[in-house]
């Protein structure tokens, strides 16, 4: 049975409506080739050839009723062709081997199966053994289904360097041996912690985009999202990946109301919290709170209890600035890092004054290694202002410009120093 | 499977800390531990790093050092040639290397040589 009323008259229409067809298709089928070949370059390979056949049959014969079914079984037969052509015997003894158990493998397309071979495939991506923008990559292509262009496009990369970089990742997957497996429980937590990396730096690339760039950096998050999602489904008693989720969400329900009309970044306590998505808000709210009952506390859970936190304050003023700045100090316990006791001081500041955010701050401030972080003093300064103490302010928004490498910011503090002058004057 | 070199990288803070009866208690479990495995093929331990000797050819001029071919922090301390099915067996057992907690492991696969005669065209 196929659909002859699906068939374009066009043919680049056709081949266009084929290839996203496939491309949906795609990560699922890619998958579980790759389960029963053991290698993720062959099986992206055989997905290529069948792509290519379903480019030449399916414009004149329809859509078969099954994409997914049809794709599958149109690549496997591909890979067993390219084993049988493979030139070395070391080589070719192993494959011919694989040849038979292929041939006689059935074709599982059981739900279950389905989902732990995008989970294998998740986890292999994320290897701890492959380097960071590796893994981002290759979760990009192989997992997003982006193309090779896209990935490139979406992280500010030539193409070439893109492809390069993926066909390094998927050669070290085979040289090192790395497994296409779920990992064991003793390993799942670390494992999962590493996607959930990943996930997150996807995210973050599309929701700290400049106008610009927006078009192509807002589907990062929706993508992020997306694997958020299925990660969360294939894991669902895995507490950070419910944080996670809920912290995506309400990032990304803030997302029209952080850059006004002529560019600019508005500011929390500047947004319109009318345009912010109430159905991501309680969707995020929904996975906090399902993670929360799982009783494995983590970083991600309470990032997102904090995003939580400003998500409820119905205006600025009515944030629970207490509660958040409690929040920041178990994050800081956790991973004592410059950037959230940044966080911590601003939240203290707002709960209990400026002077304690300062105390926060002090330690920072001395330190010759990490003194050198801009939002440090850039919060430094905007303490120091409203404390009245006008000279440290303004010694701490020249520190802070001194450090800054972006445009916008530079021009952004540069006021703030000249506004300091009319305030003292 | 893929065999694997395991590199034990050590550090001047693990031989300062430790009692030496008690190190040598942990790598003695560590090699019954590989044993058990299935995975262990080989293994040297290297004398101290003092007693290392470089040598290098340059300019047709044979130039011999004492010491390591690079002071660095960490030195090779011996290897281990182990036979795993894949990466992911031989990081596990990596982790459990006595050395671990102050030095480092570097895990690298063994290359495989088909040699020519081996080759068949076409």
């Amino acid at each position: 049975m196929t659909h002859q009323d699906e068939v374009p008259f066009d043919r680049g229409d056709a081949v266009a409506a084929v290839e996203r067809l496939f491309r949906n298709e795609s990560p699922i089928v890619l998958a579980t080739l790759t389960r029963h070949l053991g290698d993720l370059q062959l099986a992206e390979d055989a997905l290529q050839d069948a792509l290519a056949s379903a480019i030449a049959a399916w414009p004149t014969n329809g859509v078969p009723d099954n994409p997914a079914a049809w794709i599958t079984v149109t690549a496997r037969r591909s890979a067993i062709d390219r084993l049988r052509r493979t030139r070395s015997l070391a080589d070719r003894t192993e494959r011919l081997a694989e040849l038979s158990r292929l041939e006689s493998q059935a074709n599982d397309s059981d739900p279950a199966s389905i989902q732990d071979d995008q989970l294998r495939l998740i986890f292999t991506c994320c290897h701890p053994a492959l380097n960071l923008p590796s893994r981002i990559a290759l979760t990009l292509r192989t997992v997003g289904g982006l193309s090779t262009a896209e990935v490139a496009r979406t992280l500010l990369v030539s193409e070439p360097t893109m492809a390069q970089r993926l066909t390094r990742a998927k050669r070290q997957i085979r040289d090192k041996n790395i497994p296409y497996r779920i990992p064991s429980p003793q390993e799942l937590t670390e494992r999962v912690a590493a996607v959930l990396k990943v996930i997150y730096l996807i995210f973050t690339e599309g929701h700290l985009a400049s106008e610009g760039e927006r078009l192509v950096r807002t589907d990062l998050c929706t993508e992020a999202i997306r694997l958020g999602r299925l990660l969360v489904n294939l894991l669902p008693r895995e507490a950070e990946a419910q944080g996670l989720l809920a912290l995506m969400l309400l990032h990304d329900a803030r997302q029209h109301a952080r850059i006004d009309s002529h560019g600019s970044f508005v500011s929390l306590a500047d947004q319109d919290r009318s345009s912010w998505n109430r159905e991501e808000i309680d969707a995020g709210v929904s996975a906090l709170r399902r993670a929360l009952q799982l009783q494995k506390p983590g970083p991600f859970q309470l990032q997102a209890a904090i995003a939580a936190l400003h998500a409820e304050a119905p205006s600025a003023d009515q944030t629970d600035w207490t509660q958040i700045a409690e929040i920041y100090a178990a994050l800081a316990r956790l991973d004592p890092s410059p950037v959230i006791e940044v966080n911590r001081a601003v939240a203290t500041a707002f709960a209990e004054g400026p002077a304690a955010g300062v105390r926060i701050l002090e330690p920072f401030l001395i330190d010759p290694d990490l003194e050198r972080y801009q939002p440090l003093h850039a919060a430094h300064a905007e303490l120091r202002r409203q404390m009245g103490d006008f000279e440290a302010a303004a010694e701490a928004y020249r520190r802070a410009i001194q450090l800054t490498t972006n445009n916008v910011e530079a021009r952004e503090l540069r006021q703030r120093l000249a506004d300091l002058r009319g305030e003292t004057a | 499977m893929t065999q694997y070199m395991m590199l034990i990288y050590a550090s001047s803070e693990e031989v300062a800390s430790d009692d030496p009866s008690n190190q040598i208690s942990k790598w003695i479990d560590f090699d019954r531990t590989l044993k058990e495995s299935g995975v262990h093929v080989a293994d040297h331990r290297l004398e101290d790093i003092d007693t290392a000797t470089t040598v290098r050819v340059r300019d047709g001029e044979t130039l011999i050092s004492d010491g390591p071919f690079a002071e660095t922090k960490e030195w090779l301390a011996g290897y281990y040639i182990l036979d795993c099915p894949t990466l992911d067996k031989a990081l596990e057992l990596a982790a459990k290397a006595p050395i671990v907690g102050t030095g480092s492991v570097e895990i690298r696969p063994v290359m495989e040589v088909a040699l020519p005669a081996e080759r068949v065209a076409g």
